[in-house]
């Protein structure tokens, strides 16, 4: 294999793994802008992964699959919104739970789906006249999915809106300072309720993509600490959407390569880079935060009461 | 006139024994209820398999004998858990630090070449250092470069698991072990004993309940334990005092972290006598220790009483598996709805709450 077939192949496989990190990394940022840490991403990508192939097995509609994963994620974050929202209940141990609770969940109802394969998975799709662009061409337009260039598309939207709008200035200042923000009028809850929902559903879909598309199939646990990647993908980003693309397709080609060291490292090892990596990659960013948790949410994983502080 | 039920929420000033005990039993009241629809959807009667959990774990001596060697290594994380979330350090590595402690027991049990009666001993204290190195790491990499404690310690986790895993299907898998992925048999000196006819290996078990017994004095009657508290409490304050966060946040992963690997000790020198694969010599108790620290509300000596609790959870699990042929993993469910319920009533606790009709 010649080094450019080698680099494309890299950055292709780059693409589709990045993806549901990515998705899953826009919705927790859009959640933590808010104040609200939800570690349940794992628990919500798993019953996500679980609900969109049993979905699409049973119909044969891989799409029907992922929009009941993207129900059932937004579920799942209503509860962490309920107990750390509402019940003010400590958000860590209400993550937690989260994923305990999915993980149990999955495994529970996924017995009788074990190992098996699903027969019609997300169409890859191949842009005829895109694809012969030298070099980008097949990274880009070759054999990717539709999900993947939503997921790209979901960048700048959820930027701009993020930055640039109105309700971007309300999810940060609730999450910065929600006091202030309720002395102007803003209902808080409701802006955390919808937050921890839209990461909810964001990542239902990520685990959706991973048992339809990525690898159409079941297995439980199949989601192997994506979802805690994805947390400290979001800490990498600070809390900024176009960071959190550059953090999830930079990982994704990190993990991929590790798998070219397979003739010369024991595959079990292998199967530990990318939980190693995550840690390396925050030390990396680590340096700029020293003093301070610089560009993290100042309110982040405090709930608010009216009157207090 | 539409009437909606509202509620208004008042912070509690002083929070008794009692009502903490009356919250917790309620949490896990209304855990068992919600656990219950799962057994109605597999046709059974949850009245029913609650009455065989019980019988199953607590009615007879071999019940009762799983009961308590499932509670042995929740205690032991359970009571180092305790002592790091008091300082709010989240330390959710239990589970890595568990298998690096059994690591650490394994090889010097197995290529030490230590004469019997000193073999035992050096298998704890090799895996409280192994435990407590892997905890170390995200405690330095907290306080020196300001990293989330929840994610290294996770990550961690899975380092460890693909760690015990390659060690048993590469350099140490046992020349005996025939094709299996496991380490030769311990030496028989390397055996902890059990009470007769059970798995409780009891010297770990009293190892737990001294130790339990030794943090609670730790944290409530020693100026460590008060800078502890101090740092989980108030971090300004403890600034202002000068209690330094380094000395402590090293000193609580030391004692968790060091903990949760005489638990890995336990189990592979008590129950399994080799290193073997990472889910079979532990099945989540790092994470469920989680729970049982948070229900023990950081106080080391209830753990006692909440590591056995999950014990009979635990064993239940075996009887729920076996009489009733439902899957395992229900457990899973079962302890993320008490973890949910537990923390979601805190707020009985923090705050009064009066209902009333409003327009």
């Amino acid at each position: 294999m010649g080094w450019e077939t080698w680099i494309i192949t890299t950055l292709s496989r780059s693409l589709a793994y990045g993806t549901p990190l990515l998705l899953g990394t826009l919705g927790e940022i859009y959640a933590e802008r808010s104040g609200v840490l939800n570690l349940g991403v794992e628990g919500m990508m798993i019953m996500g992964a679980y609900s969109a192939f049993t979905t699409a097995y049973i119909t044969g509609n891989p799409w029907l699959g992922i929009l009941v994963a993207a129900v059932v994620g937004g579920f799942f974050s209503l509860i962490h919104a309920f107990t750390s929202v509402t019940l003010k209940a400590n958000q860590v141990v209400s993550g937690l739970s989260l994923t305990m609770l999915g993980l149990g969940l999955s495994g529970v109802l996924g017995r009788g789906w074990e190992g098996k394969l699903l027969p019609v998975a997300i169409p890859k799709i191949t842009i005829s006249g895109l694809s012969k662009i030298p070099f980008l061409g097949p990274i880009l337009f070759e054999g990717q999915n539709l999900i993947v260039y939503l997921a790209i598309l979901l960048v700048p939207l959820l930027w701009f809106i993020l930055y640039r709008t109105r309700i971007g200035i309300t999810i940060r200042s609730v999450g910065e300072s929600p006091a202030t923000a309720d002395s102007l009028g803003i209902n808080v809850d409701r802006v955390r309720y919808i937050c921890v929902f839209i990461g909810g559903v964001l990542a239902g879909v990520a685990g959706g993509y991973l048992s339809v598309a990525y690898r159409p199939a079941w297995t439980e646990g199949m989601t192997a600490g994506t979802g805690w990647i994805v947390i400290a993908l979001t800490i990498f980003s600070f809390w900024n959407p176009a960071n959190g693309m550059l953090g999830a397709y930079l990982f994704a080609a990190l993990y991929h390569l590790s798998y070219r060291l397979q003739p010369w490292v024991s595959p079990e090892l292998l199967k530990a880079m990318p939980y190693a990596f995550a840690i390396l990659v925050l030390i990396f960013v680590s340096r700029g935060t020293l003093q301070k948790r610089m560009g993290a949410p100042a309110a982040l994983s405090l709930p608010y009461t009216r009157g207090e502080e | 006139m539409k009437r909606r039920l509202g509620f208004k929420v008042e912070k509690r000033p002083i929070v008794s024994g009692s009502m903490v005990f009356l919250v917790s039993l309620f949490a896990i009241f209304a855990a068992l209820v919600v656990a219950g629809i799962f057994f109605r959807i597999y046709g059974v009667s949850p009245i029913h398999a609650y009455q065989l959990i019980l019988k199953g774990s607590l009615g007879n001596k071999f019940g009762l004998a799983e009961t308590v060697r499932r509670a042995i290594p929740l205690l032991l994380c359970g009571v180092g858990l305790t002592i790091a979330f008091r300082a709010l350090f989240w330390n959710i590595g239990a589970e890595g630090q568990l298998l690096m402690g059994a690591v650490a027991a394994a090889g010097v049990a197995l290529f030490s070449g230590l004469p019997g009666p000193l073999l035992l001993p050096a298998m704890f204290i090799g895996g409280f250092l192994g435990g407590a190195a892997w905890g170390l790491i995200p405690a330095i990499l907290k306080v020196m470069l300001g990293l989330n404690d929840v994610i290294t310690t996770l990550m961690m986790n899975y380092i460890a698991i693909y760690f015990v895993e390659w060690l048993i299907h590469g350099p140490w898998k046992g020349p005996t072990a025939r094709g299996f992925a496991y380490t030769d048999t311990f030496p028989r000196a390397a055996w902890l004993p059990t009470l007769y006819g059970t798995r409780i290996h009891w010297p770990t078990l009293v190892l737990g309940l001294v130790l339990a017994v030794v943090m609670y004095i730790l944290v409530n009657r020693t100026r460590s334990g008060f800078e502890i508290r101090v740092i989980g409490e108030n971090p300004d304050a403890a600034r202002f005092a000068g209690i330094s966060r380094f000395k402590t946040t090293l000193l609580v992963m030391l004692i968790s972290g060091g903990f949760a690997g005489l638990a890995g000790v336990g189990e592979v020198a008590g129950i399994h006598l080799r290193l073997l694969g990472p889910t079979h010599i532990s099945m989540g108790y790092g994470y469920t220790a989680i729970i049982v620290a948070w229900l023990a509300r950081r106080n080391p000596l209830a753990v006692i009483v909440t590591s056995l609790l999950f014990g009979v959870i635990m064993a239940g699990g075996d009887v729920i598996k076996v009489s009733l042929g439902l899957p395992f993993q229900l457990i899973n469910v079962f302890n993320g709805l008490i973890l949910f319920f537990l923390i979601g009533s805190e707020i009985f606790l923090r705050y009064k709450i009066s209902f009333f009709l409003r327009r």
